[in-house]
């Protein structure tokens, strides 16, 4: 202790600490930040446990007890982790009552308990893992690949600029304004409700990166012609025109109608 | 005479300077004075011709940029989520001036919007002049190119809608393709004229942007030529009023009144359409991408004015026929094809059915208000529900999203109501319209509720009945009575049979069906009757003589208010009471 205390002032201490406090924090980070997603496709032995007793609360009275499906509910064996991540993490299931499909909800659980039941799950059969922050980097995506891919396999039913659209029997593709990346890599991943899956042979890696890359620019792009009346297209003009744009005319037209009198 | 001000000495000199070498005094001074009447619904039409010329004036800003080429280029303007994407010089031009031509981009939203309101005034117009009756004698041809400038209005719409090679624009070409092939027999061939081959092919944008900037603006400038010289020949319809007939034309002289008018309202058109074409996006083309084929939009729609025909389409069931070998398909030519040439033709037609079934042909200057015409606004208001389901159809995927509902009960739904809600529309306004010329015959014959309740002397509450005003009174008893035509016999007093029975006996049930239910104006007789039967009835219930201040109340025996020549007025009334 001596030996330090007399060191104490020297004036390599202000920077031995700092750098000492760097690594801490950095190494720190470096740990938590990888770890997390592993966990989340392997998951621990505890993990596994605590993922089967909330399924047990929470899914198995229509999923059944080994998840073998229901006449309610169809089997989970196989559906993999993202599958999870995806449905429960966008709150669709636990689903709240039957109807058309899952509509999209604040999440029951929280991501530690999501992440325990989809290692659950993980477990019980091989499927899709939850992507990686790896493959989720969509920073070096090329922008317009991602906008064709977009309208050959997405605009058909979520409309061009991602606004959903309605399918058959009240069932729909819905708006992606509000969507993660993570959610979205899932869904191309797992095909949730009336959507297809987009394997990775189908849309590779770098595809679906795109995809999502312009995704977050309709998202994000500030909109260079105006008010955009939801981007629906011509409907919503057409309500615009007929409500506030022929009532301005009209009004124009009795003011100065009036004014003769 | 003499000129006071230097203006006006340089005005008249400018005058007869021009006027010794074109002669245009004569017609001026004839001209400038012309009266219009007056009322804000007569403006509807201007709308539509303002409109008309800030698309005209927009649209040649935007030829200098537009290339109508199916070149195909790769892009590489500002608009980076498209950078290095392979399209057609059309699609590629469209962008530059959204993004790289100064103020392209507002003069694009301008021409959009301003092309909208176009049609939407002509529509609106058209709602005017057929539920007022100004298409009756002498005006059908007027109508009838009205009608004329319509079809050119959705011809130069929806070749606008296509130029610029977008996924939309693509989508609805390729409908129209397919509607054109759904025709019977020629349609596979005609196609193929058109587009030069398969769709979409390099041919079609070309030759439509000819069709959008040329052939199309050019008819519609020379009808909208002739529409407003038969308005000027014709003069203005008015609506009844004090000193307005049939013959008399009362309204302000063209200069300075309607030369100020239309002049300025001009200018609040472009100013609401440049306000609108500045804030409000229009067909985002760089959201929808580039046209391919494969390619294709959830919540594809056309702009509304095609709206109903893209509803008809969609609400239609999947029927089709086999003869040998050739598909005839109902699915589209019903909706597409033979649902609008009815609605057209039934539109265009109007007029001369209406007079061919009333036997009217006199000459119509005064305008008919709506409820005295119930069948007619009957026909119009079920129309205008007809065109909205049809609306609703186009829209069908949309409101199932924002509402939460099902495409397919929404189809069911429009499928019975196309059929259901139409004549229900029909019947409640024909009884509305019924309904309300009672209520115009008890004005005329107790004068108008004024909501002030008295009381009597012997305890008797009686509402006070006023008598109305000249206005009032000129427009109520504007209303003409026609009669039905009379049931035809089939053979005349000296037993020949009459050839033309049946066609004189359907002209009987259809002049029926108009006029029949009509609620005649009371003749002056009946006003006189009434008033006295009112005047007896209240006598007997009410010796009013007896009380000493009876000749204060005279006048509101039994409810109603029965006076000679019935001019008092409400607040001659009042002063009356006030004096004790």
């Amino acid at each position: 202790m001596k030996f330090l205390a007399a060191r104490r002032r020297s004036p390599i201490v202000a920077s031995a600490l700092l750098i000492g406090a760097l690594a801490v924090v950095g190494l720190g980070y470096a740990a938590v930040g990888s770890v997390q997603p592993a966990q989340a496709a392997v998951g621990t032995e505890t993990q596994v446990e605590a993922g089967r007793q909330l399924y047990l609360e929470g899914c198995s009275s229509c999923h059944g007890l080994e998840a073998q499906g229901t006449g309610n509910a169809p089997t989970l064996v196989g559906v993999g982790a993202a599958a999870v991540s995806f449905q429960v993490g966008t709150g669709r299931m636990p689903l709240a009552a039957p109807g058309a499909q899952a509509p999209g909800n604040m999440p029951t659980y929280t991501d530690e308990e999501v992440a325990a039941l989809a290692a659950y799950i993980a477990t019980l059969a091989p499927g899709p893992a939850i992507p990686s922050a790896e493959q989720l980097d969509y920073a070096d995506a090329d922008i317009a690949l991602g906008g064709e891919l977009f309208r050959i396999n997405c605009a058909q039913c979520h409309q061009a600029a991602g606004q959903g659209g309605a399918l058959t029997q009240g069932k729909y593709a819905p708006n992606l304004m509000e969507s993660t990346p993570q959610h979205i890599y899932e869904a191309m991943l797992t095909g949730p409700q009336s959507m297809p899956v987009f394997s990775d042979a189908q849309l590779t890696v770098e595809d679906k990166q795109a995809i999502i890359a312009y995704v977050r620019t309709l998202q994000t792009e500030a909109s260079p012609g105006g008010l955009t009346l939801g981007k629906f297209g011509p409907v919503t003009e057409g309500v615009f025109l007929a409500t506030a744009a022929f009532g301005a005319l009209i009004a124009a037209a009795v003011w100065i109608g009036i004014k003769a009198r | 005479m003499t000129t006071s001000s230097p203006i006006e000495q340089a005005g008249g000199a400018t005058a007869t300077y021009v006027d010794k070498r074109l002669g245009s005094n004569k017609f001026l001074s004839r001209n400038l004075a012309k009266v219009f009447p007056d009322h804000w619904s007569f403006m509807l039409g201007e709308i539509a011709l303002y409109s008309f010329i800030v698309v005209l004036l927009t649209g040649v800003f935007l030829t200098l940029f537009f290339k109508p080429s199916m070149l195909e280029v790769v892009y590489d303007g500002s608009y980076v989520p498209l950078q290095g994407v392979k399209m057609s010089e059309a699609y590629a031009s469209s962008l530059d001036i959204s993004f790289d031509v100064r103020g392209g981009l507002l003069l694009r939203q301008m021409h959009h919007w301003g092309a909208l309101i176009f049609v939407a005034a002509m529509a609106v117009h058209m709602f005017r002049v057929f539920f007022t009756g100004a298409f009756r004698k002498p005006r059908e041809f007027n109508w009838l190119i009205g009608v004329g400038l319509t079809v050119l209005a959705l011809g130069a719409g929806f070749s606008g809608y296509s130029l610029p090679d977008d996924l939309l624009s693509g989508t609805g070409l390729q409908i129209a393709r397919g509607i054109m092939q759904a025709t019977p027999v020629i349609g596979t061939w005609m196609a193929f004229l058109l587009f030069g081959g398969e769709f979409p092919g390099t041919s079609f944008i070309p030759m439509l942007y000819s069709v959008h900037i040329l052939l199309i603006p050019g008819l519609i400038l020379a009808l909208v030529t002739v529409h407003l010289m038969l308005v000027w020949v014709q003069k203005h319809t008015q609506f009844p009023g004090p000193g307005r007939t049939n013959d008399n034309v009362v309204g302000y002289p063209l200069m300075p009144v309607y030369m100020a008018k239309a002049g300025g309202f001009f200018f609040v058109v472009f100013g609401i359409i440049a306000l609108i074409g500045g804030l409000v996006t229009i067909n985002p083309i760089w959201v929808f991408g580039p046209f391919t084929p494969d390619q294709v939009s959830a919540g594809s729609q056309p702009d509304w004015y095609i709206g109903f025909l893209d509803g008809a389409l969609r609400i239609m069931p999947n029927w089709e026929t086999v003869i040998f070998g050739w598909t005839i398909s109902w699915n589209i030519m019903i909706p597409a094809m033979i649902m609008p040439g009815i609605l057209f033709t039934a539109i265009a037609l109007y007029p001369f059915i209406e007079s061919w079934v009333t036997g009217d042909k006199r000459e119509h200057n005064l305008l008919d208000r709506p409820r005295n015409a119930p069948t007619r606004t009957g026909i119009g208001v079920m129309s205008i529900v007809f065109y909205c389901l049809l609306w609703v159809g186009g829209a069908n995927d949309i409101i199932a999203v924002a509402f939460d509902l099902s495409i397919n009960a929404i189809t069911w739904f429009l499928r019975v109501a196309i059929f259901v809600l139409p004549p229900i529309a029909f019947v409640v306004t024909k009884r509305a319209c019924l309904g309300l010329q009672r209520r115009d015959r008890e004005k005329l014959l107790h004068g108008f509720e004024s909501g002030r309740v008295l009381r009597l002397p012997h305890g008797e509450f009686i509402e006070v009945h006023q008598p109305l005003s000249p206005k009032d009174l000129a427009v109520i008893t504007s209303k003409t009575d026609i009669v039905p035509l009379p049931a035809p016999e089939r053979t005349d007093a000296d037993g020949v049979r009459n050839k033309l029975y049946r066609i004189q006996a359907l002209r009987h049930r259809l002049s029926t069906f108009f006029y029949g239910d009509n609620v005649p104006k009371p003749s002056a007789a009946e006003i006189e009757a009434g008033q006295h039967h009112a005047a007896h009835d209240a006598a007997i219930e009410a010796p009013l003589h007896d009380y000493e201040d009876a000749d204060q109340i005279h006048t509101f025996h039994g409810g109603v208010l029965h006076h000679p020549g019935m001019e008092e007025t409400n607040a001659q009334q009042i002063a009356d009471r006030s004096h004790d």
